[in-house]
C-alpha cells in the first residue's frame, strides 16, 4: 500500500489560471449558497454545503495535467486521464460520508457551543474520511481493482 | 452588513479556503487519499459561519440537517463519475456535468422524503 506522503510536482504542473479558476469557482458557490439560503430558505440553502462544483473543477484538472503530461512523453493520454480523475472520484466519494459526519456532529452540537461545534465537526470529518480510505483501501472495493492503486 | 458586502465577503472568504483544501489536496498522494479533499466541507465553514453571525445557530442547525442530504447526494454523484469514467470512458468535464443530475435529483429526493423544506 503506498504511504501517503506530500507531492509537489503537481504545483509546478498548475499555470496560475487554474489556480484563478478554482478561487472564483470556490467563492462563486459560497455566494450562490448564502444567495440560495436568502431567497429559498436555510432548509433549500443547506443541500448546497455538499454540492460538488469544487470536485467537477479538481477532476477535470486532474484529467488535464495527466494527458499533458503523456503529450510531453508522446502519448495520447485520455485514458490515463480519466483513470486519474476516476481515483480522485472514488476518494470524493469516501470525503462525502466524511461530510456527512461533519453535518451530523454539527447539527448535534451547535446549540451547546459554536466552536466545539466547528472543531468537532471539522475532526469527525477527517477521522470518518481517513478512516473511510483505509478501510477501502484494504478491501480495495473500487470496480476496476486494478486501476484503483 | 448590507447584501453586496455580504456577497463580496462570501466570494473572497470562500474562495481563499476552497483554494487552500483544494491546493493541499494537489499535494497529497496517492490520488484517491488526494479525492477526500474533493469533498472537503470549504464552502460549509465559511457558509455556517456566517449564517451563525447573522441568524444564529437555530439557522446553522437547519443548514446543516439539509446538509446531510446533500452528502448522501455528494457520494452517490462521485460513485456515478467513478463509473462514467471507467466504464463509459466519458471525459471528466462531460462526466461531471451529466451526473450533475443525479446530485440534484437525491439530493432533493432526499430532502422531500425527510420533510424539511
Amino acid at each position: 500500500m503506498t504511504p501517503i506522503h506530500l507531492s509537489f510536482s503537481s504545483l509546478r504542473d498548475s499555470r496560475w489560471y487554474e489556480f484563478a479558476i478554482r478561487f472564483a469557482l470556490g467563492g462563486a458557490v459560497t455566494a450562490f449558497t448564502g444567495l440560495a439560503s436568502d431567497r429559498y430558505g436555510a432548509s433549500i440553502g443547506g443541500l448546497f454545503l455538499a454540492v460538488p462544483a469544487i470536485f467537477c473543477a479538481s477532476a477535470t484538472l486532474i484529467e488535464t495535467h495527466e494527458i499533458r503530461r503523456k503529450h510531453e512523453a508522446g502519448l495520447r493520454g485520455t485514458r490515463r486521464g480519466q483513470q486519474a480523475a476516476a481515483l480522485d472520484a472514488s476518494g470524493a466519494a469516501l470525503g462525502a460520508l466524511g461530510l456527512l459526519a461533519f453535518a451530523a456532529a454539527f447539527f448535534l452540537l451547535v446549540e451547546t457551543s459554536v466552536m466545539v461545534a466547528f472543531v468537532s465537526a471539522s475532526l469527525a470529518w477527517l477521522s470518518v474520511s481517513v478512516t473511510a480510505w483505509y478501510a477501502w483501501r484494504r478491501t480495495r472495493a473500487c470496480p476496476e481493482r486494478r486501476q484503483c492503486n | 452588513m448590507t447584501n453586496m458586502t455580504e456577497y463580496v465577503v462570501r466570494f473572497l472568504v470562500g474562495g481563499v479556503v476552497v483554494s487552500a483544501f483544494a491546493m493541499l489536496g494537489d499535494l497529497l498522494r496517492p490520488k484517491s487519499f488526494a479525492g477526500l479533499f474533493g469533498a472537503a466541507p470549504s464552502v460549509a465553514l465559511v457558509t455556517l459561519g456566517i449564517a451563525i453571525y447573522q441568524h444564529g445557530v437555530g439557522y446553522a442547525a437547519v443548514q446543516t440537517r439539509s446538509m446531510m442530504a446533500g452528502a448522501v447526494a455528494l457520494a452517490v454523484y462521485c460513485v456515478i463519475v467513478c463509473h462514467l469514467l471507467v466504464r463509459a470512458r466519458m471525459r471528466a468535464s462531460l462526466a461531471t456535468t451529466l451526473a450533475f443530475a443525479v446530485w440534484l435529483t437525491v439530493a432533493f429526493g432526499l430532502q422531500a422524503l425527510v420533510g424539511t423544506t
